[in-house]
């Protein structure tokens, strides 16, 4: 191997820890398909917010104080008093709801180009238990400024807990640590958040990139690239991942984002009360709740489709089917790979009742993100119930409409456009 | 069973021997961590009764106290409140008219206006669906969640609607009427979480 002959301090190194092989291998000789479009950056956006996430996050810990009688004066005492403090928590507040558009973004290009597909899927599962974690930092995070929407919130989300049959109160309890919600709660939240799931959530990471770099990257054409060698091995379609694409495309996408990331930052921190909601400007208090409680909007869809099961169902009550359905609406996401039965990857080559889906879907999801934050009104109810139907119909229909209609030819070699 | 000098046998029992202990070793340790989530003896401790004057309470008015870190509703409700209440046309919108649910009151609010003393209803403002605190919407007149509403409880969070007796309607998220804590009078002194000498 070349790197084994190599003298001075790099082959010193090397022979001791694998430091260029592993360069090589995820980098300057990772080969990516040449026809990657702009869908292809978000992968690499979210490490980026993930970096501001941890890196502000840790700073924030230096002047925040969990418990229920400090956290509330110590944001307020970080965005007046301590120099820079206001930037740094905007940067942690902006990035966690950019965090969001950019995996839904990233999510988006999976089902857009068959990306989940084999042998792709643990892949998909690595990001779907990703995206999970990151619901779960995320909600707890929005609990530790302990404003009003930040106690209302977890009251909601905790006693979803309670439907669970038989055990649902005493687990309830548990997981608050008082017989409401409390600096107890806070507490715990505050070490599951910064300690706990960022430590998973880098984990799973990095599994969820070997998984990739094994397999190799998908394309906007679903053509496997790794078919069409030359005689070193190399595919004939692939690039090196450094520089083609770190400095050719990523760069240039991460200067875009962040143009965008430092103008809401700047300008537009709170997002018209969409990152950091008006009510949660007002310290928690136990006895009134907000006139319009819901979830920061990132939540919004699957919060809709708890709201929507509001009737009884055989021998299940509205609340417990309210939340076997939203914990449905996130389980079957798991399963797409197994549930995609289509001869191609990519939307380009599939059937139009595929391309319908996919676009209806795609809008039936905006539409419950936004449904999730508006009031409970009686039309309002049924527009979510009839997303949740078309959200459902997508993936349980999709066994059935990939299988039986005509697909394009999908050509040898990945294709210019 | 010997061979090349490795007893399999052995080697499956001592694996099996150390798994176990291992095994017994993790429960053991997870056993404390998991159960240090509980409420600790402090949290427990802090759950007294407490006591309100309710003398003041004018006709059709709501206070709200606190009582175990939850807001307790007491309304001193009218002569036309409680014929509603009694009426067969609001009755046949709930779900549990006669408090058959028996986790939700104590046996001397199980009546048709589920209050130990008519007028006064003592419930918790508390969502039985997921624990928003209701808004108190006496007026009779139409509503943006309920065209013929006849006064009663509001939970904006989800939707619920609950009568002037806690009671819920059919056809909401929230599946039982809001609960009524133990409660009673002496004088114009109501205390919450006690069921006193006469109950």
């Amino acid at each position: 191997m070349s790197t084994q002959d190599k003298g001075g301090l790099m082959g010193w190194i090397d022979a001791r820890l694998p430091v260029t092989r592993t360069i090589e291998k995820h980098v300057t000789k990772y080969y990516a398909p040449k026809n990657f479009n702009f869908f292809y950056v978000f992968g690499v956006l979210a490490m980026l917010v993930f970096v501001n996430q941890i890196v502000t996050g840790i700073w924030l810990t230096m002047k925040y104080v969990p418990s229920a009688e400090e956290a509330f004066r110590s944001v307020e005492y970080i965005m007046r008093d301590v120099e820079w403090g206001w930037l740094i928590r905007y940067m942690h507040s902006t990035g966690a709801s950019m965090f969001f558009v950019v995996i839904y973004l990233h999510m988006f290009r999976a089902l857009l180009y068959g990306s989940y597909q084999k042998p792709r899927e643990l892949v998909w599962i690595f990001g779907m238990l990703l995206y999970l974690m990151l619901m779960a930092e995320a909600f707890m995070g929005y609990v530790l400024p302990w404003g009003q929407m930040s106690y209302w919130g977890a009251q909601v989300i905790i006693s979803l807990f309670g439907a669970v049959p038989i055990i649902g109160d005493p687990l309830v309890e548990w997981i608050r640590g008082d017989y409401l919600i409390s600096g107890a709660t806070l507490n715990r939240f505050f070490a599951l958040h910064v300690i706990a799931l960022p430590l998973v959530l880098a984990l799973l990471v990095f599994l969820h990139i070997v998984a990739l770099h094994e397999v190799g990257s998908n394309n906007p054409d679903g053509v496997d690239i790794k078919k069409n060698l030359d005689e070193n091995g190399v595919p004939r379609d692939g690039i090196p991942f450094h520089p083609y694409y770190t400095i050719g495309k990523d760069l240039v996408g991460v200067v875009i984002f962040l143009m965008v990331f430092c103008g809401i930052i700047f300008f537009f921190p709170t997002a018209g009360g969409f990152f950091l909601e008006t009510a949660n400007f007002e310290p928690a208090d136990p006895l009134t709740t907000p006139e319009n409680i819901h979830p920061v909007w990132y939540f919004g869809a699957f919060y809709s489709i708890l709201r929507a099961m509001d009737f009884d169902l055989l021998f299940l009550e509205a609340k417990l089917l309210g939340v076997l359905t939203m914990g449905a609406a996130i389980a079957i996401l798991f399963v797409l790979p197994w549930l995609d039965r289509s001869p191609v990857r990519s939307w380009r080559y599939k059937g139009m009742i595929s391309r319908v889906s996919l676009v209806v879907f795609a809008i039936a999801f905006m539409i419950l993100t936004w449904l999730g934050i508006q009031p409970v009104t009686t039309l309002n109810t049924i527009l979510a119930q009839i997303c949740t139907v078309i959200y459902f119909a997508f993936f349980l229909g999709m066994p059935f409409y990939t299988r039986y209609e005509k697909t394009k030819p999908v050509p040898e070699r990945v294709t210019n456009r | 069973m010997n061979q090349d000098g490795v007893n399999k046998g052995r080697r499956r029992f001592l694996m099996g021997a150390t798994g176990a202990m291992g095994a017994v070793g993790g429960v053991g340790v997870a056993w404390p961590l998991l159960s240090s989530w509980q409420p600790s003896e402090r949290a427990k401790a802090i759950g007294a009764p407490v006591a309100v004057d309710v003398g003041s309470l004018g006709e059709g008015e709501m206070i709200s106290v606190e009582w175990r870190g939850k807001p307790i509703f007491i309304v001193r409700r009218t002569a036309e409140m409680l014929e509603t209440l009694r009426s067969d046309e609001l009755r046949g919108r709930l779900s549990d008219p006669d408090s058959d649910n028996q986790n939700q009151q104590p046996e001397y609010a199980r009546n048709d206006v589920r209050s130990r003393e008519e007028e006064l209803l003592v419930v918790e403002g508390f969502c039985t669906h997921l624990g928003c605190a209701p808004q108190y919407r006496p007026q009779v007149e139409p509503q943006s969640f309920d065209d013929n509403w006849l006064g009663g409880f509001f939970c904006a969070c989800h939707g619920s609607r609950f009568d002037m007796a806690g009671r819920v309607f059919r056809g909401v998220p929230a599946p039982s009427n809001l609960a009524v804590p133990p409660h009673f009078r002496e004088g114009d002194m109501l205390t919450i979480g006690e069921d006193g000498e006469t109950a």
